[in-house]
C-alpha cells in the first residue's frame, strides 16, 4: 500500500484501455439492440454493429499508440507490443464478424449473442497482451477462454457442436487451473504478482526453485489454450464440432493473445528454466502435430492438426534468443493469423448448411466448380506449407533463421523436416481440388461480400506478408526492443 | 503451540474431507464432504490471520457455491455412481506421479521457496486492507471481471436455451 499515492485513475488511464472500452461498449450494444429487434432481420444489423465495434477498436488501437505507458498502478501497459497484438486482435475479429454473416443465415444460428460473446471474447484477448500483472492476466485469460468454450456450442442443432464445447470447456478448465496454481506459486517466489517485479526479483540472479514450478505450471496452462502438445489432445474435436468461423477465430485471436502473455512471462519476466521445456514442446507439437494431419480426411480436423504443428513452429522462436527470436514470433502470429482465418472462412462458406461438406472428397473438382474459391484456399494452403511469395514461408523463415543464431540445431533440423512432411497434406488438397472429379455434386453458392471481403482481406494479408514482409518485421523488432527494456 | 495443533487438527479434516469426497459413491456424499474441507480450510485461514478470506471462504464457497452444487446434484437426480475398475494407465502412473508431485512441491515449499515464512498477520488480512487493494491497485482486475461474469450469463442462456427458439427461420411467439 503506498498511501501518498493518487486515489483515482487519471483521464490518459482509460486511453490506454480505450480498445477494451469500445469493444465492450458495442457488445453491449448488440445484446440490448437484439431483443428490440424482428429475429429474422437483426443477424445483418447485429453483424454489422460487430464489426463497426471491431473497426472502432482498431480506430481505438491506433489512437492509443500515441499514449504510451502504464495505468491502473502498474496493471496495464501500453507500448508499441501491446499495440501490435491489439491491433491482430481487432483486425481477425473484424475479418471473422465478415465471415461469420453469411454462415449464420445457412446454418440459422441466433445472431444476438453470437457476435457479443466474439466482441467481449476480443476484451479478453487484448487485455492479455497489454495485461503486465498475473491476476489480471489470469481474469483475461478467463474472459477469452469462457467465450470460446460457449462460441464453440453454436450449433445447437448438431451433438457434435456440444460435445466441443463441454469438451473444450472441461479440458481448458482444468488447464486454467493449472495456470493459477503456477501464478499462486510465482506469488510465493517472488512475493509479486507485477511482471516488471517478478523480472526484478529472478534478473537479479538467485532463483528460488519455486519459480520453476511456477513457470512450468503456467507453461502447462498456457500451452493448452495454444494447442501445443502434449496438451493438443482436445483440438481435432474441438476444431471439428465447432462452428467454422469460430474455429477461424478461436486458432488465431486467443492463440496470438496468450503467445502475448507467454513473451511477456518469458522473457520481460525473466523466466528459468525455459530453454529445454520450449525445445521439448516445441518438438512434440511440430512432430505429433504433422503426423496427425497425414491420416485426417475432414479438412477441419486437418487444420486442427496443422494448428498443433504450427503453434511448435511458433514455440521454436521462444526457444531463441530473445532480440530476434520475439520479432520472429510476432511475424509468425500475425502470417498464421490472416492464413488461417482464411483457410476456415473458405471451408465455412463450402461447408452449406449443417456443415455437411467438410471432408475431403467434397473438395474434389472445387477447381472447376469454383475456381475463385479454390484459388484463394490454394494461396492459403501454400502459405501454410511456406512457399515462398506467402506470408508463411518469412515466417519459417525468421523463426529458423533465430533458432539458428541461438545454435538450436537439432530444433530447427525437426522443424524443417517436419515443414517437408506438413507440405505433403496441404499439396493432397490442393490436389484433390484440382485433379481429382468430383464423385457428387457438391453444390458452391456464389460468394457473398461480406465473406469476399474476408477472403480478399486475408489473401491480401498473406501475400503482402510474403513480398514485403520488412515493415511488419521492422515493426515487431521495435516492439521486441520496448518489451526487453 | 495452542495455533499449531489447531492448525494441525483442521488440516488432517480438510485432506480427511478431501479424499472421503474421492471415495464417495453417492454425489451428494462428495458435496457434503466438500463442505468439510471448505470450513476446514476457513478455519486455516483465520488461523493464519486472513480474516476476510476465512468469511468470504465460508459466505461463497461453504455456502453459495455448496448450495448450488446440491441444487444441480438434485435436479439432476444423479444416483449413485457404478463401480469401474478405472484405467490401468491411471492406476499405474497417476497415483505414483501425483503422490510425487505433491511430494516434490512440498519439498520445494518447505526448502526453497525463497521467500522466508511469514509471522501470521503478517499479510493483509483486515477487510479494510483488502478494501483498499481491490478498489486501488486492483482496480481493473475487479471491474473488468464484470465483463466475465456478463459472458457466463450469456453462455448460461445461449446453451440452456431450446435449439430451435429465436432461429431465424422460425419465430415463437
Amino acid at each position: 500500500m503506498n498511501g501518498g499515492a493518487q486515489v483515482t485513475p487519471q483521464a490518459v488511464e482509460y486511453i490506454r484501455i480505450l480498445p477494451e472500452i469500445v469493444l465492450t461498449i458495442f457488445g453491449i450494444i448488440i445484446m440490448m439492440l437484439d431483443p428490440l429487434m424482428d429475429e429474422r432481420r437483426s443477424q445483418r444489423t447485429l453483424g454489422a454493429v460487430g464489426l463497426v465495434g471491431a473497426l472502432a477498436a482498431i480506430v481505438a488501437t491506433l489512437y492509443q499508440s500515441q499514449y504510451p505507458g502504464v495505468g491502473f498502478w502498474g496493471m496495464v501497459n501500453v507500448d508499441s507490443f501491446s499495440v501490435f497484438f491489439h491491433f491482430l486482435v481487432a483486425t481477425v475479429t473484424a475479418v471473422v464478424i465478415l465471415t461469420s454473416y453469411e454462415y449464420m443465415e445457412v446454418q440459422q444460428i441466433r445472431a444476438g449473442e453470437y457476435y457479443g460473446l466474439i466482441l467481449f471474447g476480443a476484451v479478453g484477448m487484448c487485455l492479455m497482451s497489454s495485461a503486465v500483472e498475473l491476476v489480471l492476466i489470469f481474469i483475461a485469460l478467463e474472459i477469452s477462454s469462457i467465450s470460446t468454450y460457449i462460441l464453440a456450442g453454436f450449433r445447437r442443432r448438431a451433438a457434435i457442436s456440444s460435445e466441443s464445447s463441454v469438451k473444450y470447456f472441461l479440458l481448458g478448465s482444468f488447464a486454467t487451473a493449472f495456470f493459477l496454481y503456477g501464478v499462486a506459486m510465482m506469488f510465493g517466489a517472488t512475493g509479486s504478482t507485477s511482471i516488471a517485479v517478478i523480472g526484478q526479483v529472478l534478473g537479479s540472479g538467485q532463483t528460488p526453485v519455486l519459480a520453476y514450478v511456477g513457470i512450468a505450471l503456467m507453461f502447462v496452462g498456457l500451452g493448452f489454450k495454444v494447442a501445443a502438445a502434449p496438451f493438443h489432445v482436445w483440438t481435432p474435436d474441438v476444431y471439428e464440432g465447432a462452428p467454422a468461423p469460430i474455429v477461424g477465430f478461436m486458432s488465431t485471436a486467443p492463440k496470438a493473445a496468450v503467445f502475448a502473455v507467454l513473451l511477456r512471462i518469458l522473457f520481460e519476466a525473466h523466466a528459468p528454466g525455459r530453454l529445454w521445456l520450449i525445445w521439448v514442446v516445441a518438438a512434440l507439437s511440430m512432430t505429433l502435430g504433422n503426423i496427425g494431419a497425414l491420416v485426417q480426411d475432414n479438412v477441419k480436423r486437418l487444420l486442427a492438426y496443422s494448428s498443433i504443428a504450427h503453434a511448435g513452429y511458433l514455440l521454436v522462436a521462444f526457444a531463441a534468443l530473445p532480440a530476434n527470436g520475439i520479432p520472429a514470433a510476432m511475424f509468425y502470429t500475425v502470417s498464421y493469423a490472416a492464413m488461417n482465418v482464411g483457410a476456415f472462412a473458405v471451408v465455412s462458406h463450402f461447408a452449406s448448411a449443417g456443415e455437411r461438406y467438410v471432408t475431403m472428397e467434397d473438395y474434389a473438382g472445387l477447381g472447376r466448380r469454383s475456381p475463385l474459391l479454390a484459388a484463394t484456399l490454394t494461396i492459403f494452403l501454400l502459405s501454410l506449407i511456406g512457399i515462398p511469395a506467402t506470408g508463411g514461408f518469412f515466417a519459417k523463415f525468421y523463426v529458423f533463421s533465430a533458432a539458428l543464431q541461438a545454435n538450436l540445431v537439432g530444433l530447427v533440423i525437426i522443424g524443417v523436416l517436419n515443414s517437408a512432411v506438413g507440405a505433403y497434406y496441404y499439396l493432397r488438397v490442393i490436389v484433390v481440388m484440382y485433379m481429382r472429379e468430383a464423385r457428387q455434386e457438391v453444390p458452391v453458392s456464389p460468394i457473398p461480400l461480406g465473406l469476399g471481403a474476408a477472403l480478399a482481406i486475408s489473401a491480401a494479408t498473406t501475400i503482402y506478408l510474403g513480398v514485403l514482409p520488412g515493415r511488419v518485421l521492422e515493426y515487431a523488432t521495435r516492439s521486441a526492443g520496448d518489451l526487453l527494456r | 503451540m495452542l495455533h499449531l495443533t489447531i492448525f494441525l487438527i483442521f488440516g488432517a479434516i480438510c485432506v480427511a474431507g478431501a479424499v472421503n469426497l474421492l471415495v464417495q459413491r453417492h454425489p451428494i456424499n462428495s458435496a457434503l464432504s466438500l463442505i468439510v474441507v471448505m470450513a476446514s480450510l476457513a478455519v486455516e485461514y483465520l488461523l493464519l490471520g486472513a480474516e476476510f478470506v476465512a468469511a468470504v471462504q465460508v459466505i461463497i464457497y461453504a455456502g453459495a457455491i455448496m448450495v448450488l452444487f446440491v441444487f444441480v446434484i438434485m435436479l439432476l437426480n444423479a444416483g449413485e455412481e457404478e463401480r469401474t475398475k478405472g484405467s490401468r494407465v491411471a492406476m499405474i502412473f497417476g497415483i505414483p506421479g501425483m503422490l510425487v508431485g505433491s511430494g516434490l512441491v512440498a519439498w520445494v515449499l518447505l526448502e526453497h521457496s525463497g521467500t522466508h515464512s511469514v509471522a501470521a498477520g503478517a499479510l493483509p488480512g483486515p477487510p479494510k486492507t483488502i478494501a483498499w487493494l481491490l478498489f486501488h491497485e486492483f482496480l481493473l482486475p475487479f471491474e473488468v471481471t464484470s465483463v466475465l461474469v456478463l459472458i457466463a450469463i450469456m453462455g448460461a442462456v445461449v446453451l440452456a436455451g431450446h435449439p430451435d427458439s429465436g432461429g431465424p427461420a422460425k419465430k415463437e411467439g
